[in-house]
């Protein structure tokens, strides 16, 4: 369509049955892990470290050096764990992706495995996801039948097991420790850290966990170079990413860019808002990050970038709502998802969620007084930042950012009597200027 | 709150960082968290979830600070959890004394905390000493924001079992998971966890199998709310209504600190004090619940003498002196037999009535199996010495088990060598019938050993180079290992050639102070031996009498045969219950046989039924005293109530002895601890060891092992049913082979008869059957036999 796409995981969803193994291996699979098995470990970490590969689940940590706080001289066994337990409201990158070309991530997974010398690696998914869950199971089944996994991979000498663990269906277990314990058999609960699992992870030994788009990215990185993936995205956010469309865009999906493309852009590729609607506002990486407005369609989409104009690059989860939402409604459904996922470890998330709830819920039926909008912001201030994992934090952001928005509409709701929107008309099957 | 780092408080201490917290410069050792530093500067941060004792978890989030400078010159961007941060050198902390941002993160927290709470502080039994009430007078908002916006809280159905005992209001949960913490970590009984998620988590149970765990009082004591409550206190009365005095608890011989509350004369409940050196905060469920005993309807309060009909009747307590030493006088030689209840103060009395009243050596404390094998080694090996201690278990590389089962027998034992072994600093050696769950929850090895084979097992720990026994090893015998022949002395041996230290560990709270105090056929207070003339001269000396009975006297068993021979005709009798003695049918022969029998007892028993005269005692609760541990260590105590109708034995032997023409030259706890003052420790030779030779003294047959649970039919659990209904049921432990022939009930048959129980399959000897002592009818003495006796079993369906 335009040349501002660069697919590469992407590229291949179209072909005839795409996911099995002789699909990948017809346009080069598996040729960046005889490239890897040939090269010391440490030239890999190396290499992903160079290439600039930040993590891409939404915090954005260099990937390369991630995997070089493994210590070497810990004679525990190290494991690789993949976080594909995708979750976040409006994510919907890494579930197609596993759908559409399980290879790419199993022939990542050996090869960052191989540089991390561990022998072991877990892809955890997403329980609700069985569909994928099969296709990634039968994946690694094929790599196994054709020796890319196991004893002694392609004669290198190099042992590895993959295993594919479902989760049990909780938000928190994206958490990369609350997913460990849920590994572990445990209830999906965050851990202390320190330890932080590069030294001390699943089952209590060095551990790297990755988000799936990012092991996807390392046989991209070995087999063209860390120089051509860096030639992609900005300065310190560099390559390519999966941007998901979602909401009241013509045409939504996934597109594979290089970061640092702009909204405005992706609006175009997916045929642009919904016809005779505009931009009210879009979350940038899903609901835990703020979300912005049209003043924001021209922000580079890169870490700093969005990082700029408060808010975060996050899972690049965009989620697209025209002037027919109502942003206080949107928001109550959001808190509703983060009360519901709480795991109940911490005061401020656990009880602070369940009074969001209701002040967002009285104030969206119009009860309620404006200093309910001081309240929201005070709990919201005592929420962010005070609780033992980032989940209460994106639990406070759209409430925070709405209000700083939207303020007026909030207030709309008390002078209405209730919310002034007809929440049919922001359905996807509305008839253009339906109802009153 | 006990501040514990184990063993290195030493190393500790030279490894200071410095710190600014609130203005004020601290130095702490390294390591240390922020939260206990902060108290070095007099600053409390409130907190919910943290606990000395308990691994960090930082999930109340209470105890937020702000930190301006994390010692690097760069401050946290976000307040922090002080219970989870360790200090660091240069760092600049702010609590909520001196940053309004800690004190609004703190506020903000109890605010959360608050808005799912009932607030039914009116009603609650924690109202008045609760942190979460203390802690949101000084760290909360006094309106609540949540109800002015017309909030609704969270409510469950009240209260639900945790246990018989402990029942869970679950509303009133902050779910700190201190509660469940504790179980993992200390404890270590499963089957408590958090549950469900956000803010419908709650502590709950697994619901097919029991919370069985002989520590569960503790949750309760440490539960920061009133969330947790036995069914022995709730609703029983208010915190500020009750007066605490600090005790020494009665069920062990581990000296646990307690706490002891009560109202106008009656005690209300019982609390875990805290001693770093002994129990650290932890007590058993027996310490904590088991005190109405001292209530029970059959509880003496009048001296009685036996009437010329027969019956009992109502004494004044000078008739009752002037009848029990006229009948001792009159009865001829005469015995006593004290109990292992008594405190050091009344041992001591009874050993000195003996000796200077009755002119006897025939005097034991033990009221359970014995052998003359042990009478020696208590007298060469024990009395006087510390053998261990609880830091030494702490620190030792191997602890070693024999005849010792801590989980039922000694609790606090049983937590510090789990405090040990989770730690990874011990390692424990059980040498036993099976892998107890006690053994497993200490991740210990067995050493199985058949009844009877236990002298050979500790021989064979020389031999093999696994065990690795050497001096910084420990060895423990429990008092059960007297019915194995050999055995305490092969303990002695391995001691001797591997440097490690023994101990040994006796069941009762007054076993050790009865050793010390002389309450044995060959010893005299002090460790004076009775074949030493110069220790006799000595003792005698210091009680301005002549001389002392020079031979060696009858213990326990050799007494009750002398009564049956009728060379013993007078018997003084404190706490034993003939049930618990080596043979109670010729205990029970013996009080009919002897001529004249007093009692002294705190309750109705077999004893006083037949008795001539009965003297009601003081419980542990009206009177001052002494237990000494099993370390050694002595453990003084005062009265906790006041009762002057309740008299301790130590004045009722005082009465006696002047009715008989002889003072004991005290009538009160003070002067009689100033007389064992005044004489002291031996400082001469100690009594020569008389080594018996290990054998193996097996049967070829099936084997009866045993000890005691520690919550089973005791006298001294009567009237504490919701601790009862918490025991372990009894089951007879047979191996998988067993079970299968003979079925799920099984019949063991003894030379005193036979039970029938239900049976469990165990990593047990197909020729080795194990029962609990006393969980079922009068126990297996009565009715079964000797422990290492030979049984036969069968299907009870047969």
């Amino acid at each position: 369509m335009t040349d501002t796409l660069t697919p590469v995981l992407t590229d291949s969803w179209d072909t005839e049955r795409a996911w099995t193994l002789p699909a990948y291996e017809s346009r080069g699979g598996y040729g960046a892990l005889r490239k890897a098995l040939g090269m010391e470990p440490g030239a890999i970490v190396e290499a992903v470290k160079e290439s600039g590969l930040r993590g891409r689940g939404g915090a954005g940590f260099p990937t390369g050096m991630k995997w070089s706080f493994i210590p070497q001289d810990n004679p525990k066994p190290k494991y690789l764990v993949v976080n594909a337990d995708e979750s976040e409201p409006g994510t919907c990158k890494d579930i197609p992706l596993m759908m559409a070309n399980p290879h790419v991530l199993v022939e990542g997974v050996i090869i960052s495995s191989f540089a991390i010398r561990a022998n072991k690696a877990f892809i955890y998914i997403r329980g609700e996801v069985l569909h994928v869950i099969r296709r990634v199971q039968a994946a690694v089944a094929e790599a196994y039948a054709a020796g890319h996994l196991g004893q002694d991979i392609h004669g290198s000498g190099y042992d590895l097991d993959v295993i594919v663990h479902a989760g049990a269906g909780a938000y928190i277990c994206g958490e990369e420790t609350a997913l460990l314990e849920g590994l572990e058999g445990r209830r999906g609960q965050p851990r202390l850290r320190p330890p932080f699992p590069a030294v001390a992870g699943l089952y209590a030994s060095p551990t790297v966990i990755n988000n799936v788009e990012s092991i996807a990215s390392v046989p991209s990185i070995i087999e063209h170079g860390h120089e051509w993936f860096a030639s992609m995205g900005t300065e310190k956010s560099k390559g390519y990413g999966i941007f998901s469309l979602s909401g009241h865009v013509a045409n939504p999906g996934q597109f594979e860019a290089p970061l640092g493309i702009t909204l405005r852009e992706l609006i175009d590729l997916a045929g642009g808002i919904r016809d005779g609607h505009q931009l009210k506002f879009w979350t940038p990486g899903g609901s835990s990050t703020p979300l912005l407005t049209d003043e924001h369609l021209d922000v580079p989409l890169d870490f700093e970038g969005v990082a700029g104009v408060g808010s975060m690059l996050g899972t690049r989860a965009l989620q697209i709502f025209d002037e027919t939402t109502c942003v206080v409604r949107a928001t109550l459904r959001w808190t509703e998802f983060y009360k519901h996922e709480s795991c109940g470890k911490c005061t401020p998330c656990r009880e602070g969620t369940w009074w969001l709830v209701q002040v967002l819920s009285r104030l969206e039926q119009g009860v309620g007084s404006e200093s309910d909008l001081d309240l929201l912001l005070d709990q919201c201030d005592n929420i962010a930042g005070r609780s033992f994992c980032a989940l209460a934090d994106g639990a406070a952001a759209p409430i925070q950012s709405s209000i700083k928005f939207f303020r007026d509409e909030y207030i709309a709701h008390l002078t209405h009597g209730g919310c002034p929107f007809d929440p049919a008309a922001s359905t996807l099957f509305a008839t253009s200027g339906a109802l009153a | 709150m006990t501040v514990s780092t184990g063993s290195t408080t030493e190393a500790a201490t030279t490894d200071l960082v410095n710190l600014t917290i609130d203005g004020i410069a601290v130095s702490v050792p390294k390591d240390t968290l922020l939260i206990r530093a902060a108290e070095q500067v007099g600053v409390q941060i409130p907190r919910f979830c943290d606990h000395p004792l308990l691994a960090p978890v930082g999930a109340c989030r209470q105890c937020l600070v702000d930190i301006p400078d994390a010692g690097n010159g760069r401050p946290f961007p976000k307040p922090q959890a002080s219970c989870t941060l360790p200090v660091a050198e240069g760092m600049v902390v702010n609590t909520q004394a001196t940053s309004p941002v800690a004190d609004k993160a703190q506020q903000g927290i109890m605010e959360f905390l608050l808005i799912n709470h009932p607030l039914d502080c009116p009603v609650c039994d924690k109202g008045g000493e609760c942190p979460l009430q203390n802690q949101a007078m000084s760290n909360g908002r006094g309106e609540s924001r949540f109800s002015a916006t017309g909030g609704v809280k969270r409510t469950f159905p009240k209260p639900i079992s945790i246990s018989a005992q402990v029942l869970l209001d679950r509303e009133r949960c902050v779910l700190c998971a201190r509660c469940t913490r504790f179980s993992e970590e200390i404890a270590g009984d499963p089957f408590i966890a958090l549950l469900e998620r956000g803010a419908l988590q709650q502590v709950g149970i697994y619901e097919k199998e029991p919370f069985e765990s002989y520590f569960s009082g503790n949750t309760i004591q440490i539960c920061p709310v009133g969330a947790l409550t036995s069914a022995e206190y709730r609703f029983r009365s208010r915190p500020f209504d009750l007066v605490s005095s600090p005790s020494v608890a009665e069920h062990d011989a581990c000296g646990s600190a307690i706490r002891v509350d009560h109202r106008r004369g009656k005690v209300m409940r019982r609390l875990s004090g805290n001693d770093p050196e002994v129990n650290e905060e932890w007590i058993t469920d027996k310490d904590r619940f088991a005190f109405h005993y001292a209530d029970a309807a059959d509880r003496l309060t009048y001296p009685q003498v036996r009437d010329d009909d027969g019956s009992l009747r109502p004494a004044s307590w000078p008739e009752a002196f002037a009848v029990a030493a006229r009948g001792l006088a009159e009865a001829g030689a005469s015995a006593v037999l004290t109990g292992g209840r008594v405190t050091a103060e009344d041992a001591f009395a009874y050993s000195k009535f003996a000796r200077v009243a009755l002119g006897t050596n025939d005097i034991d404390f033990r009221a359970r199996p014995l052998s003359a094998e042990e009478t020696s080694f208590l007298a060469s090996e024990v009395v006087l010495r510390q053998g261990a201690t609880y830091s030494d278990l702490e620190s030792a590389a191997t602890v070693v088990l024999a005849g010792l089962e801590p989980e039922d027998e000694a609790g606090a034992i049983f937590l510090r060598l789990r405090k040990a072994t989770r730690a990874s600093r011990t390692r424990v050696i059980s040498i036993a019938p099976f892998e107890s769950r006690g053994l497993q929850k200490l991740g210990g090895q067995l050493i199985a050993t058949k009844p009877g084979r236990e002298a050979l097992a500790l021989q064979d720990l020389l031999g093999h180079g696994d065990y690795g026994i050497d001096s910084s090893s420990v060895i423990l015998v429990g008092e059960r290992l007297a019915t194995a022949p050999g055995a305490l002395s092969a303990a002695v041996e391995v001691a001797r050639k591997s440097g490690a230290k023994l101990a040994w560990v006796p069941r009762r709270a007054g076993d050790r102070g009865a050793v010390e105090a002389g309450c044995l056929p060959n010893l005299l207070p002090g460790g004076r031996p009775v074949a030493d003339a110069a220790a006799r001269v000595d003792a005698a000396t210091t009680w301005g009498v002549s001389g002392l009975p020079e031979t060696a006297g009858r213990d326990a068993d050799q007494i009750v045969a002398a009564v049956n021979a009728g060379q013993v005709g007078g018997l003084v009798v404190g706490g034993v219950d003939p049930d618990d003695t080596a043979d109670p049918a010729a205990f029970r022969a013996a009080l009919d046989r002897a001529s004249f029998v007093v009692a002294l007892e705190l309750r109705e028993s077999d004893v006083t039924r037949v008795a001539d005269v009965v003297f009601p005692v003081a419980p542990v609760s009206d009177k001052a005293g002494t237990f000494v541990t099993w370390e050694g260590r002595p453990r003084p105590f005062e009265a906790v109530l006041s009762v002057p109708s309740s008299l301790p034995d130590l004045r009722i032997l005082a009465g006696i002895a002047e009715e008989l023409g002889t003072s004991l030259g005290f009538r009160t706890v003070a002067e009689a601890r100033a007389q064992m003052e005044e004489m002291g420790p031996w400082d001469g030779e100690r009594a020569a060891p008389e080594p018996v030779q290990a054998h193996d003294v097996s049967d070829p047959g099936v084997t009866l092992a045993t000890w005691k649970q520690m919550l089973d039919n005791g006298r001294m659990q009567d009237g504490d049913d919701n601790l009862r209904a918490t025991a372990r049921v009894a089951v007879a432990r047979v191996s998988a082979n067993v079970y299968d022939a003979l079925g799920p009930s099984i019949t063991v048959t003894g030379e005193r008869g036979s039970v029938t129980v239900p049976a469990a399959i165990a990593e047990i000897a197909d020729d080795v059957v194990w029962l609990p002592a006393n969980s079922s009818g009068r126990g297996l003495l009565a009715e079964v036999g000797l422990p290492g006796s030979t049984v036969t079993l069968k299907g009870a369906d047969e």
